[in-house]
């Protein structure tokens, strides 16, 4: 790939850091919310882009990953008082879980069919975030929750100290699938993507690899529902409805796929276009539909698809097969 | 042994309206492969505009043919302008779909408002059937009927008619359907049209049943969706067999095991598709 070096592809990305960890403090508490949306979020579109950019599977039920974290923190933070060290481990080893048992059904099936039970497993963690009102509160959801108590020297009940601790999760989360993208293992993803038969061939085991990948989205994305619910203070059954998780896809097709960043950068497009329109309009639905459609008829490779192209010039089409 | 009776029989006038919504689903599907999100959307409008047909003129039958009729249009357009050019994108089409969906929602709130309403049963069609301590009303029965009525024509008109024969070539084999001739692109407008038309009339039936409100059209499209995968994409005789299957696992589920009722209709789906990706009756 020819094009601008390395170095100058990182500055873009370095800006938006430097400006996300040095600006908050002197922004206003609006912003700082829709900050810290957005970075939580962007955790849960990154782990979508595992899914859609790298393997090539569009999933409709991402939001279950995330409700299972979120209600982890609601049921273990208000009835049994538990830590967060404690809860983010439970919730993250539940939504591994739930993505393990999710994973043997859903890669039985590709394409359309991928997805539509993909949405058939989703509507079974909301069904049941919606109807086990002994568990889950039923529609009331579950309220009060407390923010973490961490021996820092600041409160996460304060919007700044929580937005940095969000942000951190947010690092963490990009660190590490950036690290599984790049491995090994992420470029047979992406081999798989382009030809399962021919990964087949060379001797990957590609069920497996896909498996992996899958399971290692849905734990990622229940960190991000943990990280919600204590934001929030509340989970409720309109975390898991089909409405987040065709959301999260937008913002990975918004962003661009297959780039991590973009699905990021998409994750704070929507939030901020959810909220701010919504202040100066009731039409926001009526934006928020005008957002999907025009992603798609304008952008369909995302934002960062679209600026990479025109950066590098006719850049060789996603990786064709060469044989 | 009652309980059972009316029990299967609120099962299968819910499976009757299902069908109204998935038959059309099911060939829009199975013929163009586009995944429509919007379909919901038909559903609540044509349940929107029967309610102002009713307000205005208070005739039920021609509520649901302008219903059925301005929907049938409005699919048309959209597929003409936007969803044809998808073919072969998955996500694309769920994205612009939804996108639709949000706008024909917020539309919705605009022109009728927040407001549940309920659309008046012509009188007719109101009150039960008693036998002993049974009890079934005649709009259900009414559901039933429709549906079954329905099924047949779309019957008739897919195994006994010229231009079913052209649907059916269609929906297995477009591009040979092509070379023979058919022009496929009208067929599949007519099919698009025909799925939109019986959403819409679906929803002026609902309407009179559950009742029209903000949030119907979400609510009855992973339904939908369901009994389209689970019946296989594109088979009639599927979308039959499976809103029977839904109506009756959604009810018993809520009957009887309310904590778990969701549970007990999607969890059973996911694991058929999974045994059968292509559902009950599909072609791969």
């Amino acid at each position: 790939m020819s094009g601008p070096a390395p170095a100058r592809r990182l500055l873009v990305p370095l800006g938006v850091l430097v400006l996300l960890l040095a600006a908050p403090p002197f922004v206003s508490s609006y912003v700082l919310t829709l900050l810290t949306q957005s970075v939580i979020y962007a955790i849960v579109a990154m782990s979508l882009d595992l899914l859609l950019g790298y393997l090539g599977l569009a999933s409709l039920g991402h939001a279950a990953y995330m409700g299972v974290g979120a209600y982890s923190v609601g049921i273990l933070a208000t009835r049994h008082g538990a830590g967060f060290g404690t809860i983010l481990a439970v919730g993250v080893v539940l939504a591994l879980a739930l993505a393990a048992v999710f994973g043997l059904l859903a890669l039985r099936a590709t394409g359309v069919y991928f997805l539509m039970i993909t949405l058939a497993l989703g509507m079974v963690g909301w069904g049941l975030a919606y109807r086990w009102n002994s568990l889950t509160g039923g529609d009331n959801g579950i309220s009060g929750v407390p923010r973490p108590a961490l021996p820092l020297p600041w409160s996460l009940g304060e919007a700044l100290p929580f937005y940095y601790f969000a942000l951190a999760g947010f690092l963490l989360s990009l660190g590490g699938l950036w690290v599984i993208v790049h491995s090994p293992f992420g470029k047979s993803l992406v081999g798989i993507r382009e030809s399962e038969t021919r990964m087949r061939t060379l001797g990957y085991h590609v069920w497996l690899h896909k498996y992996v990948g899958f399971v290692i989205a849905g734990g990622v994305a229940g960190a991000g529902g943990v990280l919600w619910a204590y934001y929030n203070g509340f989970v409720s059954p309109a975390d898991l409805e089909l409405g987040t998780s065709v959301e999260v896809l937008l913002m990975v097709a918004l962003g661009g796929r297959g780039t991590l960043l973009g699905p990021a950068l998409g994750a704070g497009i929507i939030v901020l276009l959810k909220n701010l329109v919504s202040v100066y309009t009731h039409r926001w639905l009526l934006i928020l539909g005008a957002a999907y459609i025009g992603t798609i008829v304008y952008a369909p490779e995302g934002i960062v698809g679209a600026v990479r192209r025109l950066a590098e010039g006719p850049a060789p089409a996603p990786a064709r097969p060469e044989a | 042994m009652d309980f059972w009776i009316s029990q299967v029989f609120n099962g299968v006038s819910y499976g009757a309206l299902l069908f109204l919504l998935a038959g059309g689903l099911t060939l829009i599907f199975g013929m163009m492969h586009i995944v429509n999100m919007t379909h919901g959307s038909y559903f609540l409008l044509g349940g929107y505009v029967g309610l102002t047909v009713i307000w205005k003129t208070g005739s039920f039958p021609l509520a649901i043919l302008v219903a059925a009729v301005a929907i049938a249009v409005l699919g048309v357009v959209q597929w003409r302008l936007f969803l044809h050019r998808l073919a072969g994108e998955e996500l694309g089409q769920v994205l612009t779909t939804v996108g639709f969906a949000l706008i024909f929602q917020d539309l919705a709130l605009v022109i009728w408002g927040g407001e549940p309403y309920t659309i008046p049963a012509p009188a007719a069609l109101t009150g039960a059937f008693n036998t002993g301590a049974l009890y079934f009303p005649v709009y259900r029965v009414f559901m039933i009927g429709v549906a079954a009525v329905v099924a047949l024509i779309l019957w008739f008109v897919l195994e006994r008619t010229r231009v079913g024969a052209m649907m059916r070539a269609t929906v297995d084999d477009a591009e040979m359907a092509g070379g023979v001739g058919i022009d496929v692109r009208r067929i599949s407008m007519s099919v698009f049209a025909l799925g939109a038309l019986l959403a819409a009339g679906a929803g002026v039936v609902a309407g009179a049943f559950v009742g029209v409100y903000p949030g119907a059209d979400f609510e009855i499209l992973p339904y939908a969706f369901v009994v389209v995968i689970v019946g296989g994409m594109g088979s009639l005789r599927g979308a039959l067999i499976g809103s029977l299957l839904v109506g009756l696992l959604d009810n018993f589920g809520k009957a009887l095991f309310p904590e778990f009722s969701y549970f007990t209709l999607f969890a059973p789906m996911a694991v058929i598709l999974a045994v059968r990706p292509t559902g009950l009756f599909g072609r791969a």
